[in-house]
């Protein structure tokens, strides 16, 4: 556990460093997060990608399988890797402000 | 005593060898889980595991019911114990294969597995590589048009091996 300051916000990480508290999110905490994970610039597809995965978080306490993901949000398995290069569910995870995704798939 | 963390796994390079459902499904899950941390992967299809990439028969993999030693393992599907043993008497009568190849792709679907011939297209479009086997290609009488387009390549041992340059080898 380890508390940061982020664009004003004093927030909880894990030893992974991912959060421990989504509500603690916003757009400025995923765009420092994101530069840190190499992303420089956070686009709208990023978002739209990012939403769905708060989405599904907070309907069922988790993140969505990659399958669910690329199914649902919109966003190809291609672009997927484009947008998140070096491991997309992981990446996309922790700048969205959820826990590690824990699926297989 | 060396104090140095291992070196985290970058590449792999995945022999798939054998064409039943539940032999090819552990392959791709395997394949796709590196891309998924971001390791490059690759899977070579040689022998009975080309059944996975014909596209005549890719969506129609199958478990073996006849002498699989393990299908106890299937019962709590049904509801049975997983001490139950599946006799391969039974395992034989017309449809019983068929019945628990589609059973589990029941249980596939519930836990967002794939079936194969999208799993294949998730695989490849994530970066990931297919290769099919020349050797096992020429004993079986396949061209590469048989295959589904995600094949990237036709490679003999020799190719195989030099794509997987710094890569660990799993067999399956």
């Amino acid at each position: 556990m380890a508390t940061r300051e982020i664009a004003g916000k004093q927030i909880e990480f894990d030893d992974e460093g991912y959060m421990t508290d989504h509500t603690q999110w916003t757009k400025e905490v995923a765009v420092v997060l994101a530069a840190e994970d190499g992303i420089s610039e956070l686009t709208e597809r990023h978002f739209a990608v990012i939403d769905f995965m708060r989405k599904e978080f907070e309907a069922n306490g988790t993140g969505p399988s990659i399958r669910k993901l690329t199914k649902q949000s919109g966003v190809p398995t291609k672009e997927l890797y484009q947008l998140f290069p070096g491991g997309p569910a992981k990446k996309a995870a922790r700048i969205a402000g959820i826990t590690k995704p824990q699926g297989c798939i | 005593m060396s104090s140095q963390t291992p070196e985290p796994i970058k590449r792999v390079s995945i022999i798939c060898s054998k064409g039943g459902l539940d032999e090819v499904l552990p392959s791709l899950i395997m394949a796709n889980g590196a891309r998924m941390e971001g390791i490059e992967a690759s899977i070579f299809f040689t022998f009975f595991g080309l059944n996975a990439l014909i596209k005549k028969t890719h969506d129609q993999l199958k478990i073996a019911t006849v002498g699989n030693a393990a299908l106890n393992l299937a019962m709590p599907m049904m509801g049975m114990p997983i001490t139950m043993p599946m006799p391969t008497l039974l395992g034989a009568i017309p449809g019983v294969s068929k019945f628990a190849s589609w059973m589990m792709k029941q249980e596939m679907e519930k836990l967002d597995i794939p079936p194969i011939g999208e799993f294949l297209e998730m695989f490849s479009d994530s970066g990931g590589h297919i290769y099919a086997c020349k050797l096992a290609m020429d004993m079986f009488k396949l061209k590469k048009e048989d295959l589904v387009e995600q094949t990237e390549e036709v490679l003999t041992i020799g190719q195989f091996y030099e794509r997987s340059a710094g890569a660990s080898i799993i067999f399956t």
